[in-house]
């Protein structure tokens, strides 16, 4: 029984801590307490639940008693009556406190809104989406802070990830990561950051913003697989938790949701990327069987869907490019063709030389090696990646395919003069043994 | 909430007169926006940097030097203080603001209010 309610309890905060700590912030306008209140209230929840039972609707019965809190709180420290009022009426107002009966907590947030035309005016922040969880990732993610604390404050005020696992997560003392915090949510008060879903006018370009920075937790916890670290791959799971809860809110943005299908995409594979010992294995060799089929389809869907829509974007066509690889049933029958004229296409939107470079494979799979090595040659000539050491690296894998083993080499050696990730460096290490042996 | 925009212009640069900020297009619409929301609460044209004397004081000693504290590729050229509602609307002020515009830039910095 008490290992039910401890599951319960461990489920409503994966489902629920953004939602209690997005609504408290916006009743108290206090990051530090809606925070403070929300955990409170998931350890009441301990006791409570185990000798009144599990509620029905655990988000009602956490936001609830997180803003009791919240008024104790404010009342203890004796802050102006306007604000107590406000922190009261919306309790009244918004949620009936109903735990245990029928009332739907969630459309208190959605677009058929109960509340009267007073909320409606107070709240409305003209984009017709009203979801405080929204409003916490827009602000979490507002381009006036840097990148590292949009990473931080979205997961520790979102997803409910502590200081210290956030610190471990990023590779940093947990003094410098709650300094972080601290700072940026300073900020987001003193800078008048406004905590809500930003206008028609600027919502594409913070949306992408938003986008940037699940796509970047994504990829840290894709980094760390060959570490086989536990703490830093759950940035994966979380990265699409939250996408999920995006596309959830945002189902009419395509791109949303092709970014939710590209880390489906990539998940698939995610543990077939690194062999027992922790060494990379390239697509080609990875084991097909071990990919998760359930997400890679998943994530197919919904790129279907998004594409529908007729609004292409970044995401989408990378997603696109990664269903290319899962849906070919062996390495031989993936459409390079098909992925080169993709990335042709990524190209306008993000007018990279690692997107080319990327293009320059496929090509050279698709059209031959010269072809793929005379796109190279052009990269080389531009110098723009002339630090990177894929592109030594790209040059050296074209170079073993077309048999010219000797120059592949002198390109591994290269690529290995710049490479600073462990894994890859036994990667390169062990191509360039192959071809000095041939 | 009240904002200051340091109007930051680089060194070296030509910084316009009176009669060419009448002129340009960009001030006058900026300007004429400005007037018409009721923004801008205060604020100054400064002297170029080489008119600026630097102030300090150790011990008893007022110590002088010639120029901006701190050197650097830019020096402010002005302040508006405005106020708005937020930080997006003092960004999106900033971002018409003519000397953004011209290749310099606005450093925006709330108020101790």
């Amino acid at each position: 029984m008490n290992d039910e309610v401890e599951e319960a309890v461990a489920a409503a905060f994966r489902e629920e801590w953004g939602q209690v700590v997005a609504t408290l912030i916006r009743v108290t306008g206090d990051w530090d307490l809606a925070e403070e209140c929300a955990q409170d209230a998931f350890a009441q929840a301990l006791d409570r639940w185990r000798r009144d039972g599990v509620p029905r609707r655990p988000g009602a019965w956490l936001t609830t008693t997180a803003r009791n809190r919240a008024l104790d709180v404010l009342r203890r420290e004796a802050v102006g009556a306007q604000k107590l009022r406000e922190v009261a009426v919306s309790t009244r107002d918004e949620e009936p406190y109903d735990p245990y009966g029928t009332y739907d907590p969630y459309s208190a947030y959605g677009p058929h809104d109960p509340c009267d035309g007073r909320y409606d005016s107070e709240f409305d922040d003209g984009s017709g989406v009203r979801d405080d969880r929204l409003r916490l990732i827009f602000t979490c993610c507002h381009p006036a802070l840097p990148i590292e604390a949009r990473v931080a404050l979205t997961l520790r005020a979102l997803a409910g990830l502590t200081t210290p696992e956030i610190a471990h997560a990023f590779l940093v003392p947990e003094a410098t990561m709650a300094q972080r915090l601290v700072r940026a949510k300073r900020k987001i008060r003193n800078a008048g950051i406004p905590y809500r879903v930003p206008p028609a006018h600027l919502l594409p370009e913070r949306t992408t913003g938003v986008l940037g920075v699940l796509y970047l937790l994504f990829n840290e916890g894709y980094a760390a697989t060959a570490g086989a670290d536990l703490v830093r791959t759950n940035l994966c799971a979380e990265a699409i938790r939250l996408a999920r809860v995006l596309a959830r809110l945002m189902p009419d943005e395509p791109e949303v949701v092709g970014l939710l299908a590209l880390l489906l995409l990539h998940d698939a594979r995610r543990g077939t990327r690194v062999d027992a010992s922790g060494d990379l294995v390239t697509l080609e060799d990875q084991d097909r069987t071990a990919w998760d089929r359930s997400e890679a389809e998943e994530g197919a869907a919904l790129l279907e869907t998004a594409l529908r829509r007729g609004r292409p974007g970044p995401y989408q066509i990378q997603a696109a490019i990664a269903a290319c690889h899962t849906t070919a049933g062996t390495a031989e029958e993936t459409d390079w063709a098909d992925i080169a004229a993709l990335y042709g296409e990524l190209r306008r939107f993000v007018p990279s030389a690692v997107v080319r470079l990327n293009r320059a494979v496929a090509v050279g799979m698709a059209e031959g090696t010269d072809a793929g090595l005379a796109l190279v040659a052009e990269l080389e000539g531009e110098g723009e990646l002339d630090a990177y050491h894929l592109l030594p690296a790209t040059r050296a894998d074209l170079l073993r395919r077309a048999g010219r083993t000797t120059e592949a080499a002198e390109a591994y050696e290269r690529a290995l003069d710049l490479v600073e990730n462990a894994a890859e460096r036994r990667f390169l290490e062990k191509r360039l043994a192959e071809c000095r042996s041939v | 909430m009240k904002y200051a925009l340091f109007l930051c212009t680089p060194v070296g640069g030509e910084e316009p007169g009176p009669e060419e900020i009448a002129d340009d297009p960009r001030f006058t619409s900026y300007l004429q926006e400005v007037r018409d929301r009721d923004l801008v609460k205060g604020g100054a044209r400064l002297r170029p940097a080489s008119d600026a004397t630097t102030v300090r004081v150790q011990g008893d000693e007022v110590l002088l030097s010639d120029g901006p504290f701190v050197e650097s590729k830019e020096y402010v050229a002005g302040i508006d203080i405005i106020e708005v509602a937020d930080l997006d609307e003092a960004i999106a002020l900033a971002s018409r603001h003519p000397a953004a515009l011209g290749g310099g830039s606005v450093e925006v910095r709330p108020l101790w209010e």
